[in-house]
């Protein structure tokens, strides 16, 4: 019973957006509407954590906006909203929540690069 | 009131084109058959049978047997059955396959289900009591009761008075369901929000009931 599920769900999902790892960089493109028009918006920032499976599969973008603000944005890879995910550069980390980045700020937020 | 018998498969969400997510139950309904018509003249009242679930003839006993056998030859042995009450039963005949594709996307739907057993409970749980203070010195008090009467008028308990008991594995209807996706191939409804029952557990999907006043006056009613 429960493949059927799992069956439904394979249904909606992207085999054309990334895998994604805590501490990599992306540009997240998004479909938006503004007035009744609809354009792409662009969110880049780092992947501070992946969670859940399935249709529920989602991941946090953590970026540094104007005036030293911390914005995060949660993204479901199955929303038809998402339009592409670019990955810019991943980062070595031993941890999935990548949480102790909200207390940091600047030099002190950057991670260490790992090859591909 | 048109009706089917399935089985509950499951919770998941489904997504709409501007990215809404909607919460949705997955239902395995039918194929179901027409087991038998009730006719006024004959049984007093008006319904059908539907048969739900197929298996194996030793499963069934000698009465549920003859029962299939008696009006078609061509009846699978059939597990489960349940009535529909309906007006008018003139469509019907004993046989026929009754699939999910009598219910389309966007149409309300009630789904009648046995709701999951939860023994003996408390009133806290069972009827949402408060219960009693933790601190102020109180002792044995946090998940009582209170006070079930007043003293010698009335001099006894009111019947129907909330108390612990059994809670649960009773019939539960959800009214006002949207169906948001049917596949017929599969024997798909999903519906949207949560409905009675375990997993696997029978459901009865029916038209709704109560209808939004725009619907009923669509159908003239």
């Amino acid at each position: 019973m429960s493949n059927l599920i799992a069956s439904l769900d394979a249904a909606v999902a992207r085999p054309s957006l990334p895998e994604l790892a805590p501490g990599d960089t992306v540009k997240v493109h998004t479909l938006i509407v503004e007035g009744d028009k609809e354009r792409v918006q662009v969110f880049q920032g780092m992947v501070i954590r992946v969670r859940s499976s399935g249709v529920n599969k989602n991941f946090t973008v953590r970026r540094i906006a104007s005036h030293g603000v911390g914005v995060e944005r949660t993204f479901l890879f199955a929303s038809p909203r998402v339009d592409k995910i670019e990955v810019l550069r991943h980062a070595k980390v031993r941890r999935s929540r990548l949480y102790f980045l909200r207390g940091r700020t600047g030099k002190a937020a950057r991670l260490r690069e790992r090859a591909a | 009131m048109q009706g089917i018998l399935g089985r509950k498969v499951g919770m998941t969400q489904l997504l709409t084109e501007s990215g809404i997510v909607v919460p949705v139950t997955i239902i395995e309904a039918g194929p179901c058959y027409v087991t038998q018509v009730k006719t006024a003249e004959k049984d007093g009242y008006t319904a059908i049978q539907l048969g739900l679930g197929e298996t194996k003839q030793k499963r069934l006993t000698k009465g549920q047997i003859g029962h299939l056998r008696r009006r078609n030859a061509n009846l699978p042995m059939l597990r489960t059955l349940r009535e529909f009450r309906l007006k008018n039963v003139a469509d019907y005949s004993v046989g026929q396959k009754i699939l999910a594709d009598i219910f389309s996307a966007g149409e309300r739907v009630d789904v009648h289900g046995t709701s999951k057993g939860r023994g003996f409970q408390g009133g806290v749980k069972r009827h949402g009591f408060h219960g009693g203070p933790r601190t102020h010195g109180q002792s044995d008090r946090l998940r009582a009761p209170g006070a079930s009467s007043s003293g010698t008028t009335p001099g006894r308990i009111y019947k129907g008075k909330r108390m612990a008991g059994h809670m649960g594995d009773a019939r539960v209807t959800v009214l006002n369901l949207r169906v948001e996706l049917v596949d017929p191939e599969r024997n798909l409804l999903a519906v949207r929000g949560a409905v009675p029952g375990s997993k696997g557990g029978l459901v009865l999907i029916t038209e709704a009931r109560k209808q939004s006043i725009e619907f009923n006056r669509a159908k003239g009613k």
